[in-house]
């Protein structure tokens, strides 16, 4: 049971080993030599002005709380997929109707422009 | 090797809650719940919950945790961000809770044989034959996808009210001009 989720450990440790073998490959190859203008975020371009700490407009909010939902659906798709070929028609229209009711919820929110950055 | 991942884990967790008080950052804190939702999701496979994981990593670091950084990114930046002695306080309460209830948990439960218990076994088919079956839970799984439907019109309606705001006042029109400028100079 749990050696089925070898693949999974590998990629991961994979994915840790890319990331920390090129941090500590361009540190021991690149010899760094920091100064105070390298240690700025962008090395060029506008100084800094301010923090990164800004108020953020409301409408990502709304973007998020949709994710959410949709996530949601995600996670009941799932154990379907999982079984799919067993479950056949009945499942697939069952399925279905579970997902035709939050694709007229997404026509729902296309239609009040929710998605549009206007403002 | 089972150990071995679930300490991993388990550290995980509990590193990342630990850091979640502590850090003096409120985004910070954010990421480091990461840490801790992660924990746990390892912790679910270990104790055979496939579906619990997956839905662990896709709702609560996909989406919870998206949600609780947006809503920090929302709030106007405080510059002292949060007073440490407090949260230290807090934190070590916390801790002595934790640990009285664990002793007092660990004297009464009698907890099972490991080798007693059966294998785990995968839990997403089942989940899903049983969700899907006309004389199973056929209707309550549809009623969600309702439950959903309400929930992202209602979050629509509330969202996209203010737009119904009428502005001829011209008081009320200064202070959304002052408000997109004001916005535009955040954009900038």
């Amino acid at each position: 049971m749990l050696s089925d989720y070898a693949p999974l450990l590998l990629l991961l440790a994979l994915a840790a080993a890319f990331v920390v073998g090129n941090l500590v490959i361009s540190e021991v190859l690149g010899r760094p030599k920091p100064g105070v203008g390298k240690k700025t975020v962008y090395e060029c371009g506008m100084p800094i002005r301010g923090t990164a700490r800004a108020r953020f407009s409301v409408h990502y909010y709304l973007l998020a709380l949709l994710f959410i939902l949709f996530d949601v659906e995600a996670a009941f798709l799932l154990p379907w997929a999982a079984h799919a070929e067993e479950l056949g028609k009945a499942g697939l229209v069952a399925m279905g109707g579970f997902a035709v009711v939050l694709v007229v919820g997404l026509l729902y929110v296309m239609r009040k422009k929710a998605l549009e950055w206007d403002r | 090797m089972e150990l071995l991942f679930f300490l991993l884990f388990a550290g995980l967790a509990i590193a990342g809650a630990v850091a979640t008080v502590w850090m003096r950052y409120v985004v910070h804190s954010a990421f480091a719940l990461m840490g801790t939702f992660l924990g746990v999701a390892g912790l679910y496979v270990l104790l055979g919950a496939d579906f619990l994981a997956i839905t662990q990593i896709l709702i609560y670091v996909g989406g919870i945790l998206v949600l609780i950084l947006f809503g920090i990114m929302l709030t106007p930046p405080d510059r002292t961000e949060r007073n440490a002695k407090r949260v230290i306080g807090f934190s070590a309460s916390l801790v002595a809770i934790a640990l009285f209830l664990a002793v007092q948990i660990g004297s009464v439960v009698r907890w099972a044989e490991k080798s007693n218990l059966e294998a785990p076994k995968a839990t997403a088919a089942p989940i899903g034959r049983e969700l899907l079956r006309p004389d199973g839970y056929l209707i309550p799984f549809e009623l969600v996808s309702v439950v959903l439907l309400v929930a992202l019109i209602g979050s629509v309606f509330i969202a996209r009210r203010r737009k119904a705001v009428r502005v001829d006042d011209s008081s009320t029109a200064a202070i959304l001009a002052e408000r997109g400028t004001l916005q535009q100079k955040a954009g900038a």
